[in-house]
């Protein structure tokens, strides 16, 4: 049952074939064999778990109407709070705190009768590229043990990957969620921004950050995203339209006379053979299956890199301020005579990890007096010649595509001693957040040179969400009736497999 | 581009309120060159006709009624303080005598 889809697992639960509780003690079961190599989970809320569960079997049994997911267990970023569950963010400073409150999303699961297994490991603070930067310990992708998972949302992918659950939650700040989709051959979406809320999402860079669903296929993803997606009065960045019809047009999978164009800067030099060449054969089964293939030019998107390496720093010098050491979260050198700036200054030494502290040393010389025009101001002028492009783009295309990731899935420590060489991960999939639209990435097969999963990235424009889910699942279904089995079916065994 | 020295990441450390060891210091004032002359590409096409975006989205400011609605309580809100008093945060010397 745990190697099913979430959608097949409904359906099994909506018959009786099986109870919420017996499922969700299968994952459990499930992820207490293998997440000792894999490290998907910081925390496995056991009994809320079961409880839930419960509940949802009591509703059902009364004849009550529930969601369509309701009963189908799932794995929750770290970043989400949830109420009196512990909450890290993938951060020692946080370690211990138990949150008083929901998330919107969290609030959103709950109602749908989505049961929440736990909590999933990232880069500290969702700043990463491969849940190494994660102050727990780094999260193994169950393609290969030896490789990174991807980040910052590596612990939601690989969870997925590894069968221990059939949703996740991640967020996408320059590609969090479709980066460790890519690596791990499992679906992920960022939608528009400000179509799901972000409260209860702890703050990396408000104007980019943005979270979404993540599944092993591309219905099970847009069930998802109904069940999360919404306009919050709590979040100010929420946009108050209906949500797109995406579980439609994912049921449909329909790309007639649609136009798919490749952005000519996203493919190339830089991008690993293997990645390339299942790219080229998935634009031929769109072709098939009826779009019309054209070529994009996006010139500014060399410099979206450069750029988010601006933004992103900028917006988390001052989000993490309010790690201060007073209301909640580590207090170091609190000897009653040290004052309140001293407290700050060693707590914030011990509290947060290496890559978090670059970024804000980085941000704040980029937001300083004498260096904001050349830098924070560049990279915001940057940023509108993106969505220029983007516009001229989807002028002449209803969406976009390219490879998610320029390589497969590194090594474990490869790039840990070179922060430029990791952010070149990011590269194909940062102009959407700098943009704020929506982006998928879905499995298109495995490298012939490595046989690790590659990544096909969807973009659409902003709150046109459903197209993108109109391609993955037509591309999908030809690459599944290529493959006959889904990609995941190959995955090495990990101990405790059935 | 200028490059910086170990006086400014201590600088920039101080005013981000991260308290830093001399061997840190080496290494990042080392890392931030690296970083800032990669990013540094920004500047080659932000010419000035080129308006500025903070934001995907047109902001607007968002209000509410001024009703009284159920918040957290105050021991919810004081359930995650380092130390508290009397239903209060409790907080080291802000206005220290001896610096």
């Amino acid at each position: 049952m745990i190697t099913r889809s979430a959608h097949e697992m409904a359906n099994a639960l909506e018959s009786g074939e099986i109870t919420s509780e017996k499922l969700t003690q299968d994952h459990l079961d499930r992820i207490a064999a293998v997440d000792g190599e894999v490290h998907a989970f910081l925390y496995v809320d056991t009994e809320g778990a079961l409880s839930q569960a419960r509940a949802v079997d009591a509703a059902r049994a009364k004849g009550e109407k529930v969601g369509p997911l309701a009963g189908v267990p799932l794995a929750l970023k770290d970043v989400m709070v949830q109420k009196g569950v512990p909450t890290t963010a993938g951060s020692k400073i946080l370690e211990g705190w138990r949150p008083p409150y929901d998330a919107t999303v969290v609030t959103k699961l709950k109602s749908a009768g989505i049961v929440i297994l736990g909590k999933t490991n990232m880069d500290e603070f969702a700043m990463g590229s491969s849940t190494e930067n994660s102050a727990y310990g780094p999260t193994h992708n169950p393609w290969d043990l030896t490789r990174i998972p991807g980040g910052s949302g590596g612990g939601s992918s690989a969870a997925l990957a590894a069968f221990e659950a059939p949703l996740a939650i991640g967020t996408d700040t320059g590609g969090s969620i479709r980066q460790p989709a890519a690596v791990t051959g499992t679906v992920g979406v960022k939608p528009t921004y400000g179509g799901v809320s972000r409260y209860g999402l702890i703050a990396f860079s408000s104007s980019l950050d943005q979270a979404g669903p993540c599944a092993r296929t591309v219905l099970d993803t847009a069930l998802l995203h109904e069940a999360i997606a919404g306009h919050d009065p709590k979040d100010a960045t929420s946009i108050d339209a209906p949500v797109p019809q995406v579980v439609k047009a994912a049921r449909e999978g329909d790309v007639k006379g649609m136009k798919i164009g490749v952005v000519k800067e996203l493919n190339g030099d830089g991008y690993q053979t293997g990645v390339r060449s299942r790219f080229e054969e998935s634009l031929e089964l769109l072709a098939k299956a009826g779009a019309e293939i054209v070529e994009v030019s996006c010139p500014n998107f060399e410099y979206a890199l450069a750029a988010y390496y601006l933004i992103a720093p900028s917006e988390c010098s001052s989000n993490l301020a309010r790690f201060d050491a007073m209301r909640y979260g580590m207090r170091v050198g609190d000897d009653n005579g040290a004052s309140a700036e001293i407290v700050m200054n060693l707590t914030r030494e011990v509290g947060f990890g290496r890559e978090v502290k670059r970024r804000i040393i980085l941000g704040t010389y980029a937001l300083s007096s004498g260096y904001y025009d050349a830098y924070y101001g560049s990279a915001q002028k940057v940023r509108t010649l993106i969505m220029q492009d983007f516009t001229n783009a989807f002028s002449s295309a209803d969406v976009l595509v390219s490879p998610t990731c320029p390589t497969t899935a590194f090594k474990i420590g490869e790039k840990a001693d070179d922060p430029l060489a990791m952010y070149l991960n990011d590269i194909a999939t940062i102009p959407v957040n700098m943009a704020g639209i929506g982006g998928m990435s879905l499995p298109c097969g495995l490298a012939p040179e490595d046989g690790l999963p590659v990544g096909f990235q969807v973009m659409s424009p902003a709150m046109q969400d459903q197209r993108m889910y109109s391609v993955g699942a037509a591309l999908e279904a030809a690459l599944l009736s290529q493959w006959g089995a889904p990609l995941l079916s190959q995955i090495p065994a990990l101990a405790g497999a059935k | 581009m200028s490059t910086l020295s170990r006086e400014d990441v201590a600088n920039l450390a101080r005013l981000a309120r991260i308290e830093m060891t001399p061997d840190e210091l080496d290494h990042l004032a080392t890392e931030m060159d690296v970083i800032l002359t990669a990013v540094a590409r920004v500047q080659e096409v932000a010419t000035a006709d080129v308006k500025p975006t903070s934001h995907p989205l047109p902001l607007r400011n968002v209000t509410r009624p001024d009703l009284v609605i159920p918040s957290l309580s105050s021991e919810a809100a004081l359930s995650g303080a380092p130390a508290k008093e009397d239903g209060r945060f409790r907080v080291p010397q802000i206005l220290g005598e001896e610096s």
